[in-house]
């Protein structure tokens, strides 16, 4: 696939306010890089992401979704994030049976502790999200910016 | 059977078991049988029916008739026991005020089916040892029973009832089903093709709501898409976003809790194959965290309402199959 | 009609740098429902929260966007600034453009531009956000402390000293923990037992202290003030009401082939056994897996022995349930078996033995009686080489990354007390640093090279060698004249690293509380809540929280019980308002939300509805305790109809977030 330099895709970042978030704030206070097409949204806890959010976003014009939440074991409210593993995995699944570029949606665990694997998920996940270009299969043209 | 229910039906309002009955009655041709309530003998002889075009699941109308007083009695095919179970499990159906009889199921016939082979006209068809004795305008067609039956039974799991009081004939068996081939032909297709495959079948929907409203799963008091505050209302799909996204968001609420009934795809108008969406999901569950079988008890918990701590990792969908 | 000021912070230049603040204030104050717009250099600070609070009263402001740091530092600052002159603190949304934006990026045009829509989010946020008013949680007024070392004990004193009620759960037959096992303490060298025997004391004769030895905690339930607690009392087949701690039974029990766990397995004990002369509560146990009786139904010696009747082959596992306020864990630490080390000879050499087991070696009750001995003959060492650092700092697999902090210290110790018991005993240390960094600690360890001339040699051991002869060969380099050396040892000491009591994983995950890699319970803020964890109610006492030793623990020990003291004392805590919340006309009554509330705050009533088409109806819908909820949202997903919907992050403020970062 050829990859537009000149591409800048919408990334929407969830991330749960007790690992991600934190671990997000981590990866600023040692300066650690990612680029500004990320844009976070803070829920409580992983679990909080209700699907639509993620279609939502996709209708709206991003070009990639990305669920951060404590590790499994961790999660602030016991058990949030294995409700949020069976739920993501079976809806990922669902749009890479639709056709939907399955390099678009991404969930990971990031703790407080992990700035640095915060910065580096998300380089990767912009990275690939370039490859894959604009998100053209699941978007609403009336949202599409000129 | 159509007699030996009709005589039961009667048994149970003379003696004060159920004060209603619901089962089917014809509708203007002998293949377009609706359910419908039944509250008097006479009722039950003037349009009782029970026949090879009765295949419509009446649990969901249970949802409401179970809170009217008095007991109902309903006549439930094996599919329409899990549905039936699972929407008890779900504190829709109050289950002292239904009586169950459980009658054989199918396979039933897909009226479509027949017209495809060039019929018109049809004023009846009769079932002869599994040939098709078909009566119409212009003569009589013959057509082997087999050719013609409903695609949810030609993938039919079940032949077991999960939950009745009594039953009329013998049960059967859960079955081994080849109903999970679509779905994987078309995982093992490439994301372009699956993506050409769900545009063109999900483009010819016209947002009639037929599959939601004759899902035993859909039965919420408001659906989101009719909720101006859920942020995703809407009447008809404007493109091909909306289109995916009411069939998305409509397999994801019922996942888990989906029997596979098949009612969905066979009342869609426009012949979408909307199942596979929902046994896409089953699948999943059943390969990732193990089987489980939507309404077949009303006490386990359903899979996404569970978890385990060594359950697999998202990133499952990343790495298997063909992107 | 919304009337909504945003505030953009310079944070000196660490926003202000990368971000033009002008630009984004500008940019902002054309959003919808923006009245005011401005920048300030520190927003935080007492004139910047002023400039806040004045805007918010002369354009009567009904939503406040401060666009700064993180919310995790100072969104309660301006929470409590917009309370303060009469503004809902839950109209006041934080949009994050220090640690996920100027800090992250160096381009300023990117930068800005990111600001500006991270700005926009929060103003859209904003628009749906609703006053919110936090309700109260009353507060039990016991605490449990889980572990009953010196920290357990301490936290469970200073607690009770205070009036509360305090329950210790131990999971050895004792209380005492690792200081229990200890001979002497640095740097004064008095005798552990002799300090911390009579705590032990005071704690069982306490009455508000009530000690369940021989117990774990199997569940936790429930949020600070209020969590409900199961408590394992597992069967030690002796009645502790009856046993008088006589110990006629051990004298008298035959199977006394068992590995005293005490004596770090250098001796044994019998199968019905108290594990010290001192141990509190003094009370046999039967130990299941080495009981005659237990095992074959052949023996009841003790049973027929024991006068006051307290033998019960059938005792069970017991199960108590108890409500408390506040947790105080308090789990501790193990030495690291160093068995992993091939090159130590630990698994095969019976005279190499870890400090811990020198302790024992070295104590009057331990299996000498206080003689120092080699385990191998029981002959006098002549020559003895302590290992530092074996297993901390670490690298690879074999051991811990981190510096077990108190090796340094007792090791000096150990050498000291040879020196000074067996004089004509040739002590070698080697270090890789030594490292004294506490009162009295260095001229400690000067005293131990100056005054007892032990020899401390810069550089690791490589190899320890098992001679023919009895003999240890210990070879080693010396970093500081870089020559390789040979010692004939007669003993060698391994001072092994120490990592957290395998039961505090499992439990941390049981409390919802945070962990480090290591295992370590992690502290709610490094520097300024070092004995909290991030879970409200739940505190950290001791080693559990990090290696140290016995006065830091102590501290750390009151520490903790201050702050548990500080929760018991409130009659009710303020709750999070940011609670979900169930809208009974969408409601379908499946339970769906039910199955996945970790807190069980969801119930279900019947309750009659005027339906759309005029008829009533009875249906069951869900409720939500607001006390009960901690706001993770798990059932707004859960629920199809959407009914469910949480406080201060509703689905509509959470899609006009997207909505804003995607336009």
């Amino acid at each position: 696939m050829q990859v537009n330099e000149n591409f800048e895709p919408v990334i929407v970042a969830f991330c749960c306010n007790w690992c991600s978030y934190a671990g997000a704030d981590l990866s600023g206070t040692n300066r650690l890089n990612y680029p500004a097409n990320v844009k976070i949204i803070r829920v409580p806890c992983s679990c909080r992401v209700n699907p639509i959010f993620i279609l939502r976003a996709f209708q709206r014009g991003a070009d990639g979704v990305i669920i951060c939440g404590c590790h499994p074991g961790d999660c602030h409210y016991t058990s949030g994030n294995y409700f949020t593993r069976r739920r993501i995995t079976l809806l990922y699944s669902m749009l890479d049976f639709l056709g939907i570029e399955r390099n678009r949606t991404r969930l990971e665990w990031v703790s407080a502790a992990e700035g640095a694997k915060f910065a580096d998920t998300m380089n990767k996940f912009v990275e690939d999200v370039k490859k894959l270009g604009k998100n053209r299969r699941l978007e609403d043209l009336r949202c599409r910016k000129q | 059977m159509q007699e030996a229910m009709i005589k039961r039906a009667k048994e149970l309002l003379a003696d004060g078991t159920v004060n209603r009955v619901i089962g089917w009655k014809r509708g203007e041709f002998v293949y377009d049988s609706t359910p419908a309530v039944f509250g008097t003998a006479d009722e039950i002889d003037a349009e009782f029916v029970f026949d090879d075009f009765t295949q419509a699941n009446v649990s969901k109308y249970l949802v409401k008739e179970s809170k009217k007083d008095g007991k109902i009695l309903a006549f439930l095919k094996p599919c329409d026991t899990y549905s039936f179970n699972q929407l008890v499990k779900e504190h829709r159906i109050i289950r002292e005020n239904v009586y169950v009889i459980g009658i054989p199921g199918g396979p039933k016939l897909d009226i479509e089916k027949i017209k495809a082979k060039g019929i018109t006209g049809i004023l009846n068809v009769k079932n002869v040892n599994y040939t098709l004795e078909i009566e119409t305008l212009y003569g009589t067609e013959k057509l082997p029973f087999y050719e013609a039956i409903s695609g949810k039974c030609a993938d039919c799991k079940s032949k077991k009832h999960v939950v009745y009081d009594e039953l009329i004939g013998e049960d059967g068996d859960v079955l081994d089903s080849n109903r999970f081939d679509m779905v994987e032909k078309l995982e093992n297709m490439t994301a372009q093709e699956r993506y050409d495959f769900w545009r063109g079948e999900l483009s010819k929907c016209i947002r009639c709501n037929a599959c939601r409203n004759v899902c035993p799963a859909c039965t919420c008091e408001n659906c989101v898409f009719d909720n101006p505050k859920s942020g995703i209302e809407n009447k008809a799909a404007a493109d091909s976003f909306e289109e995916n996204m009411f069939h998305i968001i409509r397999a994801f609420h019922v996942a888990g809790r989906c029997t596979d009934c098949g009612e969905c795809s066979r009342v869609c108008p426009q012949h979408i194959p909307l199942h596979l969406l929902n046994r896409k999901f089953i699948k999943d569950i059943n390969s990732l965290y193990g089987e489980y079988q939507a309404g077949a008890d009303t006490t386990s918990k359903s899979p996404l309402t569970d978890y385990r701590a060594d359950d697999c990792e998202p990133s499952i969908v990343h790495e298997r199959g063909v992107e | 009609m919304q009337r909504i000021g945003v505030f953009v912070c310079h944070c000196g230049t660490n926003i202000a740098a990368t971000v033009d603040v002008k630009a984004v204030a500008e940019a902002l104050s054309h959003e919808p429902g923006v009245v005011i717009s401005q920048d300030y250099q520190y927003m935080c600070s007492e004139s910047g929260q002023d400039l806040v609070k004045n805007a918010i009263k002369e354009n009567n402001l009904t939503g406040v966007v401060i666009c700064s740091c993180s919310p995790r530092m100072h969104e309660n600052t301006f929470r409590k600034a917009a309370a303060s002159v009469g503004l809902n603190p839950y109209l006041v949304e934080i949009a994050n453009i220090r640690e996920q934006c100027s800090w992250i990026h160096k381009d300023i045009a990117s930068a800005t531009e990111k600001a500006i829509i991270l700005g926009k989010a929060a103003v859209a946020k904003v628009h749906l956000n609703t006053p919110l008013t936090a309700g109260e949680s009353p507060v039990v007024k016991r605490a449990l402390v889980i572990g009953g070392g010196i920290a357990g004990i301490q936290t469970a004193l200073d607690i009770a000293e205070a009036g509360f009620d305090v329950d210790i759960v131990e999971k050895e037959p004792t209380i005492g923990g690792k200081m229990a096992q200890i001979d002497k303490t640095f740097p004064t060298l008095d005798c552990a037992a002799c300090i911390l025997t009579p705590k032990m004391v005071e704690a069982a004769q306490n009455e508000h202290i009530t000690i369940h030895s021989f117990s774990e905690v199997t569940d936790v339930k429930g949020f600070v003030g209020n969590f409900t607690v199961t408590v394992k009392k597992k069967a030690r087949f002796v009645d502790e009401t009856k046993c008088t701690g006589c110990g006629l039974c051990t004298e008298k029990c035959p199977m006394k082939k068992v590995p005293n766990e005490f004596n770090m397995g250098l001796d044994n004990r019998t199968a019905v056994y108290i594990p010290f002369a001192q141990a509190v509560p003094k009370v046999a146990t039967i130990d299941p897996n080495y009981c005659l009786m237990l095992k074959n139904g052949k023996c009841g010696v003790c049973s027929k022995v024991c006068s006051a009747g307290a033998i019960d082959y059938k005792q069970t596992d017991k199960f108590i349930e108890q409500k408390y306020g506040a947790i105080v864990v308090a789990t501790g630490f193990n030495p690291i078996k160093p068995d992993k080390y091939d090159e130590f000879a630990y698994s095969y050499c019976p005279d190499v033995v870890t400090s811990l087991e020198l302790e024992r070696l070295m104590n009057a009750a331990g299996p000498n009686g206080g003689t120092l001995l080699r385990p191998s003959d029981k002959t006098h060492p002549h020559t003895i080489v302590f290992v530092q650092c074996v297993g901390s700092r670490c690298d690879d697999e074999k051991g811990k990354p981190y510096c077990s902090k108190i090796c340094c210290m007792y090791t000096a110790k150990h050498a000291m007390l040879i020196r000074e018991k067996y004089p004509d005993t040739e002590v070698y240390v080697f270090y890789i640093d030594v490292r004294t960094p506490g009162k009295n600690f260095d001229e400690f360890y000067r005293r131990a090279v100056e005054q007892y001339n032990v020899h401390y040699i810069k550089g690791m051991v490589g190899k320890v060698s098992p001679k023919a002869d009895g003999k240890i060969d210990v070879q080693a380099s010396d970093l500081l004249s870089n020559e390789q050396l040979h010692i004939n040892a007669d003993m060698v000491v391994l001072a092994t690293a120490i990592e957290p009591d395998k039961t505090a994983r499992p439990l941390a995950t049981m409390l919802t509380t945070q962990m480090d890699t290591n295992d370590f319970f992690t502290e709610a803020h490094p520097k300024l809540r070092p004995v909290e964890s991030a879970t409200a109610g739940i505190f950290l006492s001791g080693a559990c929280q990090g290696p140290k030793d016995i006065p830091e623990t102590v501290a750390q020990a009151s520490a903790a019980a201050a702050k548990a003291i500080g929760l018991l004392c409130k009659n009710s805590i303020t709750c999070n308002p940011c609670v979900a919340h169930s809208d009974e006309l969408m409601c379908n009554g499946c339970s769906s939300c039910e199955k996945v509330c970790p807190y069980g705050a969801i119930t279900y009533q019947d309750k009659e509805f005027r339906m759309p088409d005029r008829t009533t109806a009875i249906r069951r819908v869900a409720s939500v305790n607001p006390a009960v909820c901690q706001g993770c949202g798990a059932c707004t997903v859960a629920c199809p109809s959407g009914a469910m919907d949480l406080n201060g992050f509703s689905n509509s403020q959470i899609m006009a977030e997207v909505d804003a970062i995607c336009k």
